[in-house]
């Protein structure tokens, strides 16, 4: 009746937009900022990344477009926390709710419209899906091999030492900030090309919060993530097939279900994790703190 | 220039808004040398070697490193003209391990196998051992160090830079550490040490230049002059002996029976069985190694820790169950060893910060409302008398160097005129002029006709201060003993036990 490998490739799918969305996140918070704006980079990217698709035909061109775009509202949240040392958790509410206002607004001539269709990639899995599946190693690499990965890092953990030996708190920040704009953004526009194939208002439906959930239920490591994605998308690959197979449940509960899973796991595990700072996993010791170097 | 000077400071000057920290400040350290630089808080130390170092820019004057301009733009620019630094405040990332931390103070560090077998080597070499593999959290400050030096070492230094090293370290690591320097100033490299240490100093350095109000004073052999007289030199002036007269024991004020606490957190330790009388004038000293209850006695005290009923009692009145504010307005006060956090907000204004002790006893309350004026006119009475050097009230607390917000904390609560003082380390990184405030103050205090208790790991400060001597031994008081003939050696065996390092520490 459900067929493993077919629930798999779904899987895969269905979690790949909170994948791509959480990496970029755990970079940000690895930097030590605290963007909680995912959301609203996320609908802005399924936007910019729908209309580009739809009006070149090219549903890549999309995608690079809707990191351009969540690259760029991101820095809107860089400008305000990193020049102007606004708060980090006000500012990121604010960008949600610009995003889903922006898109709204924006998105009224291309509700109804189909998306452009998308070529199959290797085994018949879709491009963007093997990117995502790519990204982790590479962020991993990133994090904890490379020297600007330690230099970030450095930054997320304490950036007062950082700038007494002279790394560039602010400019690393930024780069950050907008590497996890670009991601949300891929991730966002992955719902409006590749899953939906079109245009809705509010389609993100939650999906960047959870991004932010799976980064703390991660320990803020890139493996971390991928597990924390592949549950929420299993659990709701699930719920799908449960649905459609008619089961006794009310579909409420059934839609619940992927976000429940989540906070559940979340609880239980973060209850652990006040003890793994000594293992070096934990949340980066300047996280959500503004930096002012004095001068 | 002879070319036996590595670094040469001419007329070398920075203001800040409101502070001139430096002026035409000019010195020279010779290759191989150790040499002090010696200051009160807020004398310009820190301000000069950050300008050494890269991370402020001096308005005026020039410097010269081997013979080159030095005017680095950052720290990595400062690190590769051959200037290394170890900070007070560790620069340390918690959750790194070792190597990363020292891979992110070098230019160019070497692939990670190669970092990790270099450091075990370098470390081994200077008697530092170090496992490159660990993480910075779980290492004892002198652990610590020993990565912030490895750091600098990896980059073999021309002057290296130390901001108060010891301050946090065991008679033993300090030991360790000078042992290192010397090796260091042998091969040639040019040390810039910062301490308050005086006696130290004395031992190990060869030159100190002094600053005093941001102006180079003085410079000489500090080996010529005895720490009394170097004290002289940084305060601008003959230091006052402490005045030890007029106090006469009167009846008795604090009464603690049978003082048990379990250990409040995991590392804590639990108190056992605590019992001692303070009377009037007198000033009682808790001699102890760090970690042997002194935080949970004066938690247990200030009222953050509430006894059994019948332990604690303040003039006849039980006040075991009392909390803080009680206990306050009863005239039991405490000043915490933790001066940022604990004692006072770091984010708050002195202003705000005199009102979270003082409210009550000052009557900076009224009817639930704060009264502004008298809270700012109190916490400029406390700036005025102790000297704390600050623009005003309105300043946050964080931006206090140490030794004046010590003398702050201490001061807002001896004006208010306690029955019974409690102070943790009343002088702990403290500069020698601000110290002698500190210690007058409360030898005033008792003079006045309370009882005071010093908790303090200096037991020179304890011989200096009190009346009677109380060792704290793994949550146990010893009975007291009169100061008077007490001899360092039968304090140490009054301590005895506690952790084999006494006989160092003295």
């Amino acid at each position: 009746m459900i067929d493993p490998l077919s629930v798999f490739l779904l899987l895969l799918s269905a979690s790949t937009p909170i994948l791509f969305a959480a990496l970029g996140e755990l970079v940000v918070e690895r930097a030590g900022v605290l963007n909680l704006g995912v959301e609203g980079m996320m609908i802005t990217g399924a936007l910019a990344g729908f209309a580009v698709a739809h009006a070149t035909g090219n549903p890549f061109a999309g995608f690079v477009a809707a990191a351009v775009a969540g690259a760029a509202i991101s820095t809107l949240f860089a400008a305000l926390t990193q020049a102007f040392l606004a708060n980090q958790v006000a500012s990121g509410l604010a960008l949600t709710l610009f995003g889903l206002g922006l898109a709204a607004m924006f998105g009224k001539p291309f509700e109804g419209v189909k998306a452009p269709p998308m070529p199959a990639g290797p085994l018949g899995i879709n491009w963007i899906v093997w990117l995502g599946l790519l990204a982790v190693p590479a962020i991993w690499w990133f994090l904890t091999r490379s020297r600007r990965g330690l230099i970030l890092r450095g930054v997320g953990e304490n950036h007062e030492a950082a700038h007494a030996l002279g790394y560039d708190v602010r400019l690393t920040r930024l780069a950050a900030i907008a590497f996890g704009g670009a991601m949300a953004g891929i991730g966002g526009a992955f719902i409006s090309i590749a899953t939906v194939l079109q245009w809705t208002e509010g389609m993100t439906a939650g999906a960047g919060w959870i991004a932010l959930a799976i980064v703390v239920f991660s320990n803020w490591t890139a493996v971390g993530v991928l597990a924390g994605a592949w549950l929420f998308g299993g659990v709701t690959v699930l719920q799908l097939r449960l649905q459609a197979a008619g089961v006794n449940v009310p579909v409420q509960l059934l839609s619940m279900a992927p976000y429940l899973a989540t906070i559940i796991v979340l609880v239980l595990i973060s209850g652990r994790q006040k003890y793994s700072r000594r293992a070096g996993a934990a949340a980066p010791g300047s996280l959500g703190q503004n930096f002012h170097a004095l001068r | 220039m002879d070319s036996a000077t590595v670094f040469r400071a001419d007329g070398v000057g920075k203001t800040y808004p409101g502070v001139r920290a430096n002026d035409d400040v000019s010195f020279e350290i010779a290759k191989g040398e150790i040499h002090a630089l010696l200051g009160e808080n807020g004398a310009g130390k820190s301000t000069l070697v950050k300008m050494i170092y890269g991370l402020v820019r001096p308005d005026d004057g020039h410097m010269t490193l081997l013979d080159r301009p030095h005017e680095p733009s950052d720290p990595r620019a400062a690190r590769a003209a051959g200037v290394a630094m170890v900070f007070q405040h560790f620069s340390l990332f918690d959750a790194l391990t070792v190597a990363e931390n020292i891979a992110l103070g070098m230019e160019n560090p070497p692939p990670r196998r190669e970092l990790a077998d270099r450091i075990t080597k370098v470390s081994h070499e200077f008697g530092l051992p170090l496992n490159p593999a660990r993480r910075v959290v779980t290492l004892s400050a002198g652990e610590r160090q020993r990565v912030e030096i490895i750091r600098c070492l990896l980059q073999n230094p021309r002057l290296l830079i130390m901001d108060e090293p010891t301050s946090v370290l065991t008679p033993q690591e300090a030991e360790l550490l000078f042992a290192t320097l010397r090796k260091l100033a042998a091969q040639g490299t040019a040390i810039l040490y910062i301490s308050h240490k005086l006696e130290e100093i004395r031992a190990h350095c060869d030159r100190a230049t002094i600053l005093r109000h941001g102006r180079v004073v003085d410079s000489c052999n500090p080996r010529d002059h005895s720490a009394n007289q170097l004290a002289a030199m940084m305060v601008g002036g003959e230091m006052r002996a402490v005045d030890r007269s007029g106090r006469n024991a009167g009846e008795t004020l604090l009464d603690l029976r049978d003082l048990s606490l379990p250990a409040p957190t995991a590392e804590g330790v639990a108190l056992k069985s605590v019992s001692l009388s303070l009377r009037a004038g007198e000033i009682l000293g808790i001699g102890g190694v760090a970690g042997n209850g002194q935080e949970e006695l004066l938690a247990a005290l200030s009222g953050e820790m509430p006894s059994t009923p019948g332990t604690l009692s303040v003039e006849g009145a039980d006040l075991s169950q009392a909390g803080p504010a009680a206990r306050r307005r009863a005239g039991l006060l405490a000043a915490p060893e933790d001066r940022l956090g604990h004692a006072a907000v770091p984010d708050f204004s002195l202003t705000e910060n005199t009102l979270l002790t003082a409210g009550d006893r000052k009557s900076l309350v009224r009817r639930g409302l704060i009264d502004h004026d008298a809270a700012r006119d109190f916490a400029q009475a406390v700036i005025a008398t102790f000297d704390v050097r600050t623009p005003g009230p309105g300043t946050a607390a964080k931006a206090l160097s140490g030794g004046n917000l010590q003398k702050f904390v201490i001061g807002r609560e001896v004006l208010q005129d306690p029955r019974v003082l409690v102070v943790n380390q009343p002088t702990w990184g403290v500069d020698a002029g601000a110290a002698a405030a500190v210690r007058q103050s409360l030898l005033d205090l008792a003079r006045s006709g309370a009882g005071v208790i010093v908790i303090s790991q200096d037991l020179d400060e304890i011989l200096e201060l009190s009346d009677r001597f109380c060792a704290l031994n793994e949550g146990r008081l010893s009975d007291p003993v009169p100061t008077e003939g007490l001899t360092l050696e039968r304090i140490g065996l009054m301590l005895g036990g506690a952790h084999g390092m006494e006989e160092a520490r003295i």
